[in-house]
């Protein structure tokens, strides 16, 4: 099932430049999978050890997965997942 | 060199100072090429603390509405309600995105000091700040 993924501007480079690109999955492991088959680049940039990278945070639609099940959140059709660089300091 | 508009300038030193005693923190609209900041997005600071900042989806909030205004998400701001206008080990170590302007505002005397950086790899440059039409 096609979802939307959202790029921040740092990842695009990895994407040939797109902001927005679609990626096959039901949930969000396969669709970071899916994502890396397409645009190797992003290998690691999102997913590490199996896990969502510390300093990135991903939405489904409007919902933090790390208040959902993370990578084992579900996705369908028409959802739009959104990664942004975790911003924070000090 | 940022260019802040004056609105936005307003608005990022009025969020600050509204945040007190926590830090605040924001995102600026603008344009990478001219570097210049037009929107000030205010976010809510999610580690509610007055040592750290941290921006969760306000961050897509403020994305959205700079694709619908045609500008981009060009740097971050946040408050030191005590000390210098001057990068954190914290802040150095986890600044995303070498293309942004990193913005700080402190509170420190009663005049609020603003001033920007940019952050590569650790290395840390200020920057003029220019704030337009005042």
């Amino acid at each position: 099932m096609p979802v939307d993924v959202n790029l921040p501007t740092i990842l695009r480079q990895h994407a040939g430049g797109q902001k927005t690109v679609k990626a096959n999955g039901s949930t969000l492991q396969e669709v970071f999978e899916d994502l890396v088959r397409q645009f190797p680049g992003l290998d690691g940039q999102v997913v590490t050890d199996g896990a969502l990278h510390k300093f990135v945070n991903v939405y489904v639609n409007d919902d933090d997965v790390r208040y959902m099940d993370k990578l084992n959140t579900k996705v369908a059709d028409d959802d739009v997942v959104t990664i942004l660089p975790a911003v924070a300091g000090g | 060199m940022l260019r802040l508009a004056q609105p936005a300038y307003q608005r990022m030193v009025g969020h600050c100072l509204d945040g007190l005693p926590l830090e605040a923190c924001g995102l600026l609209g603008g344009h990478v090429d001219t570097a210049k900041a037009d929107v000030c997005y205010p976010c809510r600071n999610e580690a509610q603390s007055a040592k750290l900042y941290s921006i969760g989806i306000d961050y897509m909030h403020a994305e959205r509405d700079a694709d619908a205004r045609g500008i981009e998400i060009i740097g971050v701001f946040h408050s030191h309600t005590h000390t210098d206008p001057y990068p954190s080990p914290t802040d150095i170590a986890q600044a995303v995105d070498p293309a942004w302007h990193y913005v700080i505002v402190s509170l420190r005397d009663t005049a609020p000091m603003v001033r920007s950086y940019r952050i590569v790899d650790g290395t840390v440059v200020e920057e003029p700040v220019v704030v337009e039409g005042r």
